[in-house]
């Protein structure tokens, strides 16, 4: 008697209209979807959380004005914008510095337009060339030879109380 | 001893592990599996000492941006037998990866991967990709220059996929630079992410095994026909199968405790790969490389043709990746015999002789500049007028032999000048020094024309001995010259 009862009330469960059986079942998976929820959301939510801060971006002093002479590309280091207080010496920025005249100023990423090898200044030969796939540019960043689908990328330079101030930026992704 | 026995009987009453133990070693194989069974748990030997030793690299490592490297300094060369211990991990590294490409290339030559045994081929695809994931993880995790600027690379790598290329590229590298944040984000994926799905797939593949039974040699079983495969298996495990454990067991035991050795023996002799400058991002004198398995890949980068890579660059992994996935699909049954599948070998050696001779190239890397070349000698440069000899000078100064080689110096860019007179004339070799060509700067703006003169006047003593120069179409005669006294060519 109690067996049939039961095979009937299970079929009900499956096939027919909302029961308590169905009911509580529902509510049991709620519970659990909510319960992983609880946990998805922060894990997912604290690995992407990189995506959705923009790092700030500021002007960093590399040097006084005086310092750089006219004609020639040189390379300066700052500091990351808000550099994680356990970064170290990654939390350190370069760019290279090209002083045109007087008062106009370049600076190149040095990452190569690429895939963001670190591209060196020939001085003699005034080309910047990359150490991984043969990228070669002009002195005024534009390509000379070689992968690179464009220019090396510029930040934006100013002068301020003597100094020559960079603007900070991320890494261009291409 | 009593007491032992009574315990160890209680434990297998109440829990019965070693008789599933038992009954896992003794499932049956086919009869005439030899040698060439070995490598798949041979890869796992190895992955296993990868867990071994990666665990207890990691009780002294430090994943943070700023103290990874002197951490790694002084496992390297002050923790007691750590430089031994990095020494199996990189070597381990490396045994697993050659040893998956051999497992897979026997799984295919035998099309083992066809019915019923496409999820195995599918899960063992995945643990490829994984692998190699754990060993490009596993060199940014030594946190040198070599690693931020591979790292650097990967990013940029992926920020070539179409629409979500730029977020992909922040989410690696963990914010819009490599910064604090980064290198802890790649410890998470190289000792708890990645290992987690390894371990996932291994057992669902090792599941599979014992499901589906490991595959005979092709030419005990004839074609596949999945209508009646696994009866005709049954039939033949039956008649002629053994129970794997001894009679499969040993040889992977052999051959896994050979593969430890040989580590072992690399470890200690060779040892680990040397720490190179630190992370320093604004260390522009860099030259990163990525390690030996993915140097193949560093080449493709490097000689996809202009303007098809920000297609390329995305499509060919994906494609190749796709293609492996899919290889039980394009047949899953008939003929398993690779002497009845040229196609099959023909692939196999196609593709090994292109990764192989990438890989070579990957080593010698011409497209890059010789960033040091030392002068011109003079026995390279030879008895010339003060001009050519000027030139000599301008060639090195000025950036060509970062590029060109001169009788055996400077980099392999651009085509070898030893012998350029006997190919260019001299208006030739201007109008390329000005112009520039589609992989050489244009020179114009950067040289002055007595520059431009003294070089070509030095280009046109480069040449095979004895022989004359090609006739001046146009331009002030050089210096007189005489069949280049030395030219090893």
């Amino acid at each position: 008697m109690t067996h049939e009862t039961e095979t009937t009330d299970r079929d009900e469960g499956l096939l027919g209209p909302l029961n308590r059986r169905k009911a509580i079942g529902w509510l049991s998976a709620g519970l659990a979807a909510l319960a992983a929820t609880l946990v998805g959301v922060p894990v997912i939510g604290f690995l992407f959380a990189p995506l959705l801060e923009k790092s700030p971006e500021v002007w960093r002093a590399v040097g006084p004005v005086d310092g750089f002479k006219i004609g020639e590309t040189t390379e300066v280091i700052f500091k990351d914008p808000s550099p994680l207080p356990w970064a170290g010496q990654v939390g350190k920025r370069g760019a290279w510095l090209r002083r045109q005249d007087r008062e106009q100023f370049v600076a190149f990423s040095i990452n190569c337009a690429h895939l963001g090898c670190p591209v060196r200044w020939m001085a003699e030969a005034k080309l910047f060339m990359c150490p991984c796939h043969g990228g070669v540019y002009y002195a005024d960043g534009k390509v000379a030879a070689g992968p690179p689908p464009r220019g090396l990328a510029r930040y934006d330079v100013r002068l301020r109380g003597g100094q020559v101030e960079i603007h900070t930026g991320p890494i261009p992704i291409t | 001893m009593k007491a032992l026995e009574t315990l160890g009987r209680w434990i297998e009453d109440r829990t019965g592990i070693w008789e599933a133990l038992v009954r896992l070693a003794r499932h049956p194989v086919p009869g005439k599996v030899g040698w060439s069974y070995v490598f798949g748990s041979a890869t796992l030997t190895a992955f296993l000492l990868q867990v071994a030793t990666g665990i207890t690299l990691a009780t002294v490592y430090t994943p943070s941006s700023g103290q990874a490297y002197e951490s790694l300094q002084f496992i390297t060369h002050k923790a007691l037998l750590g430089n031994f211990l990095r020494g199996l991990h990189a070597f381990g590294a490396s045994a697993m990866v050659v040893l998956i490409g051999i497992h897979m290339i026997r799984v295919f030559l035998h099309a083992a991967y066809k019915y019923p045994r496409e999820v195995s081929w599918i899960s063992g695809v995945l643990l490829l990709g994984l692998t190699l994931a754990m060993g490009f993880t596993g060199q940014l995790l030594r946190w040198d220059q070599n690693a931020v600027w591979s790292l650097v690379v990967a990013a940029e790598q992926a920020g070539r996929a179409p629409f979500i290329g730029k977020l992909l590229a922040h989410f690696l590298l963990a914010g819009e630079v490599v910064g604090g944040a980064t290198l802890s984000r790649f410890f998470a994926f190289h000792v708890f992410f990645i290992p987690a799905l390894i371990f996932a797939l291994v057992g669902l593949h090792l599941f599979l095994v014992l499901r589906n039974g490991i595959s005979e040699p092709p030419a005990e079983a004839g074609p596949v026909d999945p209508a009646t495969y696994r009866e005709q298996y049954q039939q033949r495990l039956d008649r002629d199968g053994k129970p794997f454990f001894p009679h499969a067991a040993w040889r992977d035991l052999v051959f896994g405790a050979a593969v430890i050795l040989v580590v072992g023996v690399l470890a200690a002799t060779v040892g680990p790969p040397p720490l190179g400058k630190p992370p320093d991002p604004t260390i522009v004198q860099a030259d990163p490389r990525p390690d030996w398995y993915l140097l193949w890949y560093f080449a493709v980068l490097a000689l996809l043709p202009h303007g098809t890579e920000k297609v390329l660059i995305v499509l060919l992994p994906a494609v190749a990746g796709l293609g492996l996935l899919l290889v039980p699909f394009l047949s899953n049954r008939g003929e398993r015999r690779p002497s009845k599948r040229p196609w099959a070998v023909a692939s196999v050696i196609a593709i090994l002789t292109m990764v192989g001779s990438l890989t070579i190239l990957g080593y010698q890397s011409p497209w890059s500049p010789d960033f040091d070349p030392p002068p011109l000698p003079d026995r390279v440069v030879g008895e010339v007028g003060a001009q050519a000899a000027h030139g000599a000078m301008l060639f090195h100064q000025r950036g060509c032999e970062n590029c060109h080689r001169v009788g055996g110096f400077g980099g392999e860019r651009g085509p070898e000048l030893t012998r350029v007179a006997d190919r260019l004339t001299r208006r030739e070799m201007v109008l390329r020094i000005l112009n520039g060509g589609h992989n050489m700067p244009a020179f114009a703006s950067i040289l002055d024309p007595d520059q431009v003169d003294a070089l070509v006047a030095f280009l046109e003593t480069r040449k095979a001995p004895g022989t004359e120069a090609l006739p001046r179409t146009s331009g002030a005669d050089p210096e007189p010259t005489t069949g280049s006294p030395t030219d090893p060519g």
